[in-house]
């Protein structure tokens, strides 16, 4: 333990503790910008210096180890003029557009320079333009890039791509695409994690919300929604909603109000996955010749992965599509049948947590009917903000429920938004299979928790399955090479590109600098436990769907409709 | 009122040569991987500070050629703007009226042919190819030693985890402790503040009071065998790693005893037998097997090796002489340095007692020649060389060292003849005095000087004009050689043969200890992951947090030597080591760039490769 002062306060804190960590313990607030705990500890903004005596230059807190007897000043006049100074520079370089920003209000220059009480700027303002191709899901805006390096931490250090870097020296030094590739031959995944990490506005979603609203206000066009599951955890954060209020009933009538004529679940179609994925792992199981483990395939993020890392494994992806695209190749198959309706006039909207769904409905090859099964992905975030274009008052609005007959999921579906989740319900359904009668519900809850890589084995029947779950591409990439090495044997794999799974999706509303994965998939958990059906293979609207449209699982049509070789996806 | 006054040197001016002394020191403390566009632009805005402003090309153009830079630098820049870019250049270099203004703009064009790409890249993506490299000792060890890693252990005084974390990239601490030409050393950032660290002496320190240090486990046995041919540092740091990676390794010796140039070229009052020896012996504890007195070519063959192993690693070094063609050199008393240092470790030293000599060449090895003789008992040394003192290839600090033991340095005397007497037996050195000449790839040649030969009178002539690899025999045997060199890749497999590699001097040409270490490393990587392995070499260590630094400038502590006149005796070790003292001060003048500055984002350590 070190024992040290910090402002009047004596604070002891183990070893290898860093004055910024010792002070909040204490109370004592230091502001921070490019700081990442764990992630991006590069104290590159300046903004985090405090005085410590007997020391002539201001210490950073936020890499700064305590050392015994240490006295820390984090108020001074000369700290107070630093950090100014330091805000102002990046302030110079930074284009403050801040009214048509799509972070203001959420960013966290904005706010500290508000906190400095910076009212102008003394130095040349000059922020560098650099083109970007506006057609990419995830947007580059290097006039207000800060260099703050969290996008290259993140995607280096989590997510082990690498795909940003830092280059050029001096007053000229930026961030790029690694090499200067195009961004979709530097093997992004899209995860939109760099997005999700960006402290300002310099990296966002493509916004897609104008085609949604055109899409509303056409008469020719039968607008249908659907809502990812672990959307309905996060919705209502940023719309200063309290957790009770932002139910995902009152998210069914929010969209409604936004002139949705049907407002479906994704949920829904998370069932119909486990139905398609199960039954094929039960049948790559039987099958000598097939190829184990199988891998999850919902998430874009994670097949690009796979596709751009570990090509050779590609054929272990499960070829049953995402429940985004299932969704909408049934929306406008059998759901437009049911209406009379020409699938070109079925309009199919997506709320997902997610960047790399837009990229995943565009893919030419995935979508059957014609044109595209899914015509618009939206994030979490472009949700609320057109929810607050449309001026809808989200907490005055009573609770509705989903639109039928696509808009019941069960338990299993829902926790598809939690890392986990797709294995469990899977194998919710593939034990149903396997002994004919259900398991206790939560008879797979081993396979919960935040871990990045995590292993089980279960014996269902007289069958031993060797079970991983990673959520994170780092945590992906090392359980890949310990497949690749023969270290590691499993019968399937789930992978979720972003940690804490689509909880902690690239397009979920952004807090900077906290995690609120856990707590969103709580909420997952929470909803599965309370939901009346609690297996995908016992959700009615499922059961109508296979009776009444497509068979069996994995018949001729549901093979069609709902299936995909993703080994052959324009990347 | 008289017309002329004696001018004091103004304050200011005084003032403005500190800040030149400042930047000359941060100039040679460069950081690796600028962006050479950026420094260009730069270099040039502080030549237009040293315009006077008189003439146009100077005035204006390189102010317009910075901006011209600038443009690409924004990332505006166009294939026209380069054709813009050369023109300028050109015609400033073509009509400035003064040196001020030419060589400003000259820079700019030799800059261009040498960045080439990077231009281009400026004008096609927008951004530079370069890629700043964040500790630069670290960079320019060839072997990456982590040096901010080990300093920081030897100032907690935790001398054998030093060991350990230099034995992670290099197994020859003890040697290098002596005698590493230390290029960790050329660009240390503490030169910024006063002067670079004597990075060699704390390892020297961390050598002297670490005791014996045991080596890491071995990884399990891979049941691969590897053949190493040479056991000189080259050929012992590879087999050291690929002993450590589970390999079964064997190493051929040509000579009685392991260590090549470093046991039979390097003097022992430079390197004693005890150091090689530890370094040695820590080597061969992994289980390394030994043949020595066997020489590749003789009493075994490279296609029985080939056949034997499952990869052969080729380090033999450049241990041949080269001779400068002159009449007289086949005379007695005429002998190669690398000759007669060889015979210096034998029980019998050749004694050179009341002996004049003369050593010919500029180099490392020419010194030790030099201060050798001086050990043997010789009357006089004469150091010979065509050109220049400050052109000599020796460590300055080796040259000074000769000078004090009594030696002389003849400087721009080029070696014409050997005088003999009628007995072939040496009695003097006919040489052609010199003028110091152009600049011609790089350096100044020297040329005749409109004087007469001149004789200078010995009995022993030494000869220190290079070395060349031995690889007659290998060549013989198939293995590709380009003037004697042995050709590899940079991963050091050799082309056409598959399994076998080579590095060291044989490749490169007689080079540095350093230098055959990173070889013999970077062939150890490349056979593990030849024979399917890919086996992690890591040292385990917490490193030291760093602390704070006070910026105040201190001086570098420099190693003191023995005497002159007594050290001039023996054969002893000659340099002291730190005191306690001074390595705590040395330590802690380290600035840690491993945490500070880009490596606290990226680079600052590779535990694992």
């Amino acid at each position: 333990m070190v024992t040290l002062t910090i402002d009047n306060h004596t604070v002891s804190v183990p070893n290898g503790t860093t004055i910024l960590e010792a002070a909040r313990k204490v109370g004592v607030k230091i502001p921070t910008l490019c700081y990442l705990p764990k992630i991006n500890e590069v104290a590159s903004c300046r903004v985090c210096a405090v005085e410590v005596e007997g020391v002539d230059k201001l210490a950073t807190a936020c890499n700064t180890q305590v050392v015994e007897g240490m006295v820390v000043h984090t108020n001074t006049q000369r700290v107070r003029i630093t950090r100014k100074t330091n805000v102002e520079l990046i302030l110079s370089q930074h284009v403050d557009h801040c009214v048509t920003c799509v972070r203001s209000g959420n960013c966290s220059l904005q706010s500290l320079s508000k906190a400095m009480n910076i009212q102008s700027v003394p130095f040349r303002k000059e922020a560098p333009e650099r083109p970007w191709d506006p057609a990419l899901p995830i947007l580059r805006d290097s006039a207000k890039c800060i260099k703050c390096l969290r996008c290259v931490s993140v995607c280096e250090r989590v997510q082990s791509l690498g795909v940003w870097e830092v280059t050029g020296s001096g007053a000229h030094t930026t961030v790029r695409i690694r090499g200067g590739l195009p961004m979709n031959e530097a093997n992004c995944a899209l995860c939109g994690q760099c997005v999700s990490h960006c402290p300002v506005g310099a990296l966002r979603e493509r916004d897609d919300t104008e085609a949604v609203f055109s899409a509303l206000a056409d008469p020719t066009k039968e607008v249908v929604f659907q809502i990812a599951p672990a959307v309905r955890s996060a919705w209502g954060e940023i719309l200063g909603l309290s957790p009770d209020q932002a139910t995902e009933k009152r998210l069914a009538a929010a969209v409604r109000a936004l002139g949705v004529r049907y407002v479906f679940d994704t949920t829904f179609s998370a069932d119909l996955t486990i139905l398609e994925e199960s039954h094929e792992f039960l049948q790559r199981l039987a099958d000598p010749q097939a190829k184990l483990p199988q891998f999850t395939s919902c998430c874009p993020g994670w097949v690009r992965f796979v596709r751009t890392e570990y090509p050779e494994m590609a054929e272990h992806l499960s070829t049953a599509k995402s429940p985004q695209q299932m969704f909408g190749a049934v929306a406008k198959s059998y759901f437009a049948e049911k209406l009379g309706k020409a699938p070109e006039d079925i309009f199919c909207v997506s709320v997902m947590p997610c960047t790399a769904k837009k990229y995943e409905a565009a893919v030419p090859e995935v979508s059957d009917a014609a044109g595209r099964d899914v015509d618009v992905v939206l994030t979490t975030r472009e949700l609320d903000r057109m929810l607050r274009a449309m001026q809808v008052n989200v907490a005055a609005l009573p609770e509705e429920d989903f639109d039928h007959p696509l808009g019941r999921g069960s338990g299993a579906g829902v926790i598809f938004g939690v890392t986990g989740g797709v294995m469990e319900a899977a194998l919710r359904t593939a034990y149903w299979k396997l002994t004919g009668e259900n398991p206790a519900p939560d008879a797979f809850e081993e396979i919960r928790g935040q871990q990045p890589w995590r292993e089980v084995s279960f014996t269902i029947g007289d069958r031993e399955l060797r079970l991983a779950v990673a959520s994170g591409l780092g945590a992906a990439r090392e359980l890949m090479d310990a497949l690749r090495a023969g270290q590691a044997r499993y019968d399937f794999v789930e992978v979720m590109a972003c940690p804490g799974g689509c909880s902690g999706g690239g397009g979920q509303p952004i807090h900077d600098g906290e995690d609120y994965a856990p707590r969103r998939g709580q909420v997952l958990y929470q909803l599965d436990r309370e939901s009346p059906v609690r297996f995908s293979h016992e959700n009615p609207e499922i059961q109508t769907l296979y009776q009444d449209y497509l068979g069996q699982p994995l018949s001729e049509k549901a093979e069609a409709l709902l299936h995909t070789d993703q080994r052959k996806w324009t990347l | 009122m008289s017309r002329l006054r004696i001018t004091p040197w103004e304050n200011s001016q005084r003032t403005v040569d500190d800040l030149y002394a400042d930047m000359e020191r941060r100039i040679s403390a460069a950081p690796c991987g600028n962006c050479p566009v950026e420094l260009t632009s730069a270099f040039l805005k502080l030549c237009l500070a040293q315009s006077c402003g008189k003439c146009v090309p100077c005035r204006i153009g390189l102010d317009r050629l910075a901006a011209l830079l600038d443009q690409l630098l924004d990332g505006h820049g166009t294939q026209e703007d380069l054709g813009n870019i050369l023109r300028l250049a050109q015609s400033i270099v073509d009509s400035a009226d003064c040196a001020i203004g030419f060589e400003a703009a000259q820079m700019v064009l030799d800059g261009y042919v040498a960045f080439q790409d990077d231009y281009l890249a400026h004008v096609n993506q927008g951004s530079c190819t370069a890629n700043f490299k964040s500790v630069p000792c670290v960079e320019l060890c060839p072997a990456h030693v982590d040096v901010p890693g080990y300093i920081s252990l030897v100032g907690e005084e935790r001398y054998a985890d030093a060991i350990r974390l230099i034995r992670k990239d290099n197994p020859f601490p003890s040697v290098c402790g002596l005698v590493c030409e230390h290029p960790c050393e050329s660009h240390c950032r503490r030169t910024i503040v006063d002067s670079p660290l004597n990075i060699r002496g704390i390892k020297r320190f961390a050598v002297d009071h670490a005791g014996v240090v045991p080596v890491p486990p071995l990884a399990p046995p891979s049941g691969k065998k590897v053949a190493i041919v040479g056991g000189g540092p080259s050929g012992l740091t590879a087999a050291y790693f690929l002993s450590l990676m589970g390999h079964k390794v064997t190493v051929y010796e040509r000579k009685p005893m392991l260590g090549g140039m470093l046991r039979y070229g390097i003097p022992a009052y430079r390197l004693p037998a005890s150091y090689l020896d530890r370094d040695i012996e820590a080597i061969l504890s992994t289980g390394v097997t030994v043949h020595v007195n066997t020489a590749v070519g003789q009493d075994i063959t490279l296609p029985q090796l080939r056949e034997a192993y499952d990869s052969v690693y080729l380090a033999i070094g450049a241990g041949l002489h080269k001779s400068l063609g002159i009449p007289g050199e086949e005379a007695k008393g005429v002998l190669s340095a690398i000759e007669m240092l060889d015979s210096t470790i034998r029980a019998v030293k050749p004694d050179f007692t009341g002996k004049d000599v003369v050593v010919v060449g500029g180099g490392n090895v020419a010194m030790d020649a030099t201060r050798t003789s001086v050990r043997l008992g010789a009357k006089s040394v004469k150091c010979v060389y065509r050109r220049r003192v400050a052109d000599m290839t020796a460590l300055p600090e080796e040259i000074e060292g000769a000078m004090a033991e009594g030696c002389e340095v003849l400087p721009l005397k080029a070696p014409v003849a050997i005088q003999t007497d009628e007995n072939g037996k040496v009695t003097g050195l006919v040489v052609q005095p010199q003028v110091i000449g152009e600049v011609r790839g790089g350096r100044p040649a020297p040329r005749d000087a409109d004087q007469p030969q001149e004789v200078i009178p010995c009995d022993v002539v030494l000869m220190a004009v290079g070395q060349a690899v031995d690889s007659k025999t290998l060549a013989d045997q198939g293995v590709p050689v380009n003037r004697n060199n042995i050709v590899a890749a940079d991963d050091g497999s050799v082309p056409g043969l598959e399994g076998v590699f080579s590095g060291g001097d044989c490749v490169s040409g007689p080079a540095t200890v350093i230098l055959a270490v990173a070889a013999g490393k970077v062939a150890a990587a490349s056979i593990d992951e030849y024979l399917g392995c890919h086996t992690d070499i890591s040292a385990n260590l917490e490193i030291p947090a760093a602390p704070f630094r006070l910026k105040q400038a201190t001086g570098r502590v420099d190693l003191t030597e023995r005497e002159a006149s007594w050290r001039k005796n023996d054969f002893e070790l000659m340099e002291n080591c730190m005191s306690e003292q001074e390595m705590a001060q040395e330590c802690s003048r380290c600035l840690r760039c491993d945490h500070y500055g880009h490596a606290g984002f990226k680079g600052g350590r590779r535990d694992t490769w």
